[in-house]
């Protein structure tokens, strides 16, 4: 099989066309009379955040989480407390989510990453389950009824996350941030040594690695991010609800990882989007989309392991082989 | 606190207890025979449920209802396993909680297609009534069925276990796998006869609880983990750990219901009392669960070998 | 820039202001959001119902104008609620919006059409903070304040001379609402208060505690399917033989009667309606809505109804013209029509002031059972403990 023809231009290539398409989509959306449909691209773009972050954990730390939206729940409610007691800085938000996500990471992975395998899953999900039922609990903020916030962050040089397109622009510079850096990451010693942790973590244990650190450091790491989608989301929605923490919604983003492309940069971004555009176009038709939309999962996990990313990655081959 | 109230409550968690067995216990078969986490064990539970409302609604009896649920469940469940889960056995855990995860979302719809979004289930007016204990005790006649019949399940299953052939060989099959295989068991016909089972007694869990809950769309999700919990917590493929497990958790949530609310009641308004005193039943079942995986990983009643 | 795209959207209308007065709409579009499915799906269903029968009647018209009525379903979910409604009042630009059963779903979801200057008006849900402190002028409750069935059932309890009452309601802001508008009329004594979780079906704990606390009488507000569940649950516990059975309107109307059965005959209940009420509106009600959907409509359908026609009146006194929303929430405020519950007026909060009845669940004559209400209100010309919170005058 012939090399593959300049892939960092055509990859450059993608991502630029991405961006300016990602950069324009608002005007677009107001041209054709569609604004309704910024908050649904809005969406997209924290979802893709919280995706991404949860590749961080899977695809490139090789750990099955089956608690993941916890972090992102966990977010949503610091953010959101702090909001509903009159705090309104958008740094304040932004340090306590991170700090308190850390925090919290730091705690679970500490206990959970002395396991392996099923039990690992199982652990996770322990955790995630506990923090559900602790916000169900905490009656002065909601409880299971949800906390509805009307405030929202407001950021230095007069950001207001109420603006619709400063929300779409400020998600939409978040996560341009990560996906870069993960890009950097992917093939820096750092990043390299994690895809050796992943692919055979007994090897590399032989070899002296410290597997522990590492798994600990991006669990830490996706849990931060994940925060800070968390934090995005509750002032999109102005509204937060133990929901948010549930498994089910731990397993709708590994769906979104598995269906961008499990250990691919892109792969929480184009994951988020295709699953939320799956969701938008059929439930214009049939509200049976729930339906359709499992199908496609399964077939995706039975015939394409390594989802969309993987599919585009082998078109691209297959073109440039030519 | 008086003796009837404790009775009642123990009644009350039993109860709960025996029908999360009825769960666990096939999701530990299946997750000790087959090696497979299988999500979509909760949505089998609700199709049992379904199933069993439909006949019958159709039969106008409970008992036909009951009895034609569990026979179609099985024959979904050996169905399933035959057509797709098999293909999921030899693939790495992640895919196969995103297949069954999969599962689940078609089974919720698929189901509202077909049934609509919640239906009716009854239990036979015979059984309305209270039946008396103990003077001052009246326990419902219908809770006293459910007791038995997941006490004789329980028993019948541990028979099946511990003294049949087939109980032998799901054993072995549970510790060694491949060792059974190769003494020439039929390992593909044991695999679908341990789903069959497994759905069959979701089934009975579902079709049993319909009356007490309500037979709806995604009434499996919230068990389904408790079924996990008690699982890991009892061993994977133990049933005895699925008994045990089972009515631990039946106990807590009983307690958290019950009694923590009024301990917490002397100090906070009745709406946090309340709240909480559930919320922390629930966390304390996770809490058990994270200290048996760290300490002892394997559960408290260890298969494999 | 899209700012020069709103300025050129601001010309064209003063343009067509200019031109030929203000432009009158060409129909009237309303955003239905309830709950349609699950164990409490016969509450939306009734509200939908009634509110579609009340358009039906009026020619498919509300206030003469066209009507279109977008109805989906929340599934019981705040979150589905709140995407609901800003597809409602961002994508299709809806005039109203109405339909939701529970205060749960209602709060989460009302930010997004009243931060939007939608109307919002409640055919159910009407909790006591937006009576009060949280008072909108873009809120209007058609049904009851949420307190009041539980105010009017306290002084039942009075009169009846009962002396100890357990108290037992879900935990949300409905339920908190019912018991503290039960313990403000009420002079006796309360032996035991108990929150369950919102949706919960099986009350085989907290049956167990009833028992052992021995009230006199056991008031309960559990709404749609968890009703239906709990007092099945109380007989089949025996518990009937002991303790009397006082509920609000919303744990012995049809839906519950039907499913329940027998043991319903004789029970006490509190609500402002029922369906043998003698004026005119409310017998072409029953009648119609029998006709239409072979069943004895329930109190949520007489609210959907008359949310329908309180839009009705609204929009024909405003000839059409929704452009303004002050113009029109004035027109709300004022509307007369005649409501199937007899006189209805609102009160400053833009809550209804009215009266209460005391119901028995009786023989309807057929083998059936069915509400009948006493003549004599138990509560006259009844507002809400929280109007005087709310700075709307």
């Amino acid at each position: 099989m012939a090399a593959p023809h300049r892939p960092a231009a055509v990859e450059g290539g993608a991502a630029a066309l991405a961006a300016v398409a990602a950069l324009a989509l608002p005007w677009l959306l107001q041209a054709l009379q569609m604004d309704f449909y910024l908050s649904v691209a809005s969406r997209v773009l924290v979802y893709a955040i919280a995706a991404t972050s949860l590749n961080l954990v899977l695809g490139y730390g090789g750990m099955v989480s089956l608690g993941h939206a916890a972090f992102v729940g966990l977010g949503s409610y610091v953010t959101g407390i702090l909001l509903a007691e009159g705090v309104t800085s958008g740094g304040v938000h932004l340090i306590a989510t991170m700090a308190i996500a850390a925090l919290a990471a730091l705690a679970i992975g500490a206990i959970s990453l002395r396991t392996r395998g099923v039990h690992f899953i199982m652990i996770t999900l322990a955790f995630a389950q506990m923090l559900f039922y602790l916000a169900n609990s905490v009656k002065g903020y909601g409880g299971d009824e949800g906390l509805t916030v009307r405030a929202r962050s407001l950021f230095p040089f007069g950001l207001d996350l109420r603006n619709g397109l400063t929300f779409y622009y400020v998600a939409l510079l978040v996560l341009a941030a990560t996906l870069f850096a993960l890009a950097r990451f992917v093939p820096s010693r750092l990043g390299r040594a994690a895809l050796a942790l992943r692919d055979d973590e007994v090897r590399a244990e032989a070899l002296g690695f410290a597997t522990f650190r590492y798994k600990l450091t991006l669990f830490v790491a996706a849990a931060v991010l994940a925060g800070i989608a968390g934090a995005l989301s509750v002032n999109l929605q102005g509204y937060v609800s133990p929901n948010a923490l549930h498994w089910t919604q731990s397993g709708t983003l590994l769906v979104m990882v598995l269906l961008g492309g499990v250990g691919s940069v892109w792969g929480g971004l184009i994951g988020a989007l295709a699953l939320l555009l799956l969701q938008e176009v059929l439930s214009a038709y049939t509200e049976h989309w729930e339906f359709w939309t499992g199908w496609v999962l399964l077939a995706v996990v039975l015939f394409a392991r390594r989802g969309l990313a993987g599919m585009l990655v082998d078109l691209r081959a297959r073109v440039l082989a030519r | 606190m008086s003796p009837i109230f404790i009775l009642e409550q123990a009644l009350n968690g039993l109860q709960f207890g025996l029908m999360l067995f009825l769960l666990a216990a096939g999701l530990t078969l299946i997750f000790g025979v087959m090696d497979m986490i299988n999500l979509a064990h909760g949505s089998l539970y609700m199709v049992g449920a379904f199933l069993s409302a439909w006949v019958a609604g159709a039969t106008g009896s409970f008992l036909y209802g009951l009895l034609g649920g569990v026979a179609l469940t099985a024959l979904f469940g050996a169905v399933l396993e035959v057509s797709l889960l098999r293909s999921l056995y030899t693939r790495d855990h992640l895919s196969q909680v995103l297949a069954t995860f999969a599962l689940i979302l078609i089974l919720n719809d698929g189901v509202k297609m077909i049934f609509g979004t919640d239906l009716p289930l009854a239990a036979p007016a015979a059984l309305d009534g209270p039946v008396e204990l103990l003077p001052g005790l009246l326990y419902p006649a219908y809770r006293l069925v459910i007791l038995a019949v997941g006490f004789g399940l329980a028993l019948l299953l541990y028979l099946l276990v511990q003294r049949t052939r087939l109980g032998a060989l799901v054993r072995a099959g549970a510790s060694n796998r491949e060792m059974s295989g190769a003494m020439g068991v039929n390992v593909a016909r044991l695999f679908t006869g341990v789903f069959a089972i497994g759905a069959a007694l979701c089934a009975v869990a579902g079709g049993l609880l319909g009356p007490l809950l309500a037979v709806q769309i995604g009434m499996g999700e919230n068990i389904l983990i408790l079924a996990f919990v008690i699982i890991v917590i009892g061993g994977i493929g133990s049933i005895r750990g699925a008994l045990v497990g089972a009515i631990l958790v039946g106990a807590v949530d009983t307690l958290g219901r019950t009694l923590l609310p009024h301990l917490l009641r002397e100090f906070l308004p009745p709406q946090w009392a309340s709240a909480a005193g559930p919320a922390l039943a629930s966390i304390a079942v996770y809490v058990f669960m994270a200290v048996v995986l760290v300490l002892k990983p394997q559960g408290l009643f260890p298969v494999r070998s | 820039m899209i700012e020069s795209l709103q300025r050129k959207s601001i010309i064209a209308v003063v343009v067509a202001l200019l031109a030929g007065g203000a432009v009158a709409a060409d129909k009237v579009k309303i955003g239905f959001v309830s709950t349609l499915s699950g164990p409490s799906s016969a509450l939306g269903i009734d509200i939908r119902d009634g509110f579609l029968l009340a358009v039906q009647l009026n020619g498919g018209k509300l206030g003469g104008l066209p009507a279109e009525v977008l109805v989906s379903d929340d599934q019981f979910k705040p979150d589905v609620a709140r995407q609901l409604f800003e597809k409602n009042v961002k994508r299709d630009k809806v005039d109203f919006m109405t339909g939701v059963v529970f205060s749960n779903i209602m709060l989460a979801a009302l930010p997004e059409a009243l931060d939007n200057q939608v109307i919002y008006i409640s055919a159910n849900a009407a909790p006591s903070p937006m009576a009060g402190k949280d008072c909108n002028p873009l809120f209007f409750a058609v049904s009851w304040p949420n307190d009041a069935y539980h105010e009017a059932a306290g002084e039942f309890a009075n009169q009846r001379g009962l002396k100890s009452v357990y108290l037992l309601a879900p935990n949300y802001q409905a339920g908190k609402d019912s018991l503290a508008g039960f313990k403000r009329t009420f002079k006796g004594e309360i032996v035991g208060e108990n929150y369950t979780k919102l949706g919960q079906l099986d009350y085989a704990a907290e049956l167990a505690e009833i028992r052992a606390a021995k009230p006199q009488v056991l008031y309960i507000f559990l709404p749609g399917g968890m009703g239906i569940n709990f007092i099945k649950q109380f007989v089949g516990a025996g518990l009937g033989r002991e303790i009397t059975l006082l509920l609000p309107g919303f744990s012995a109307d049809q839906d519950v009667i039907n499913p329940v059965g027998p043991a319903m005959a004789g029970l006490f209940n509190t609500a402002h309606w029922s369906p043998d009420f003698s004026n005119p509106a409310n017998q072409k009600f029953v009648a119609e809505f029998e006709k239409e959907y072979h069943r004895v409509p329930t109190l949520y359908a007489s609210q959907g109804y008359d949310a329908a026609q309180l839009i009705n009146a609204a929009v024909r006194d405003l000839k059409g013209k929704l452009d303004n929303v002050e113009a029109t929430r004035k027109a709300l405020k004022n509307a007369r029509f005649d409501s199937v519950r007899g006189a209805f007026r609102f009160n400053t909060n833009q809550y209804p002031i009215q009266n209460y009845y005391v119901r028995t669940v009786g023989s309807d004559g057929k083998g059936g059972l069915i509400n009948k209400s006493f003549s004599e209100p138990i509560l006259k010309d009844h507002g809400d403990a929280y109007v005087q919170q709310c700075p709307m005058k």
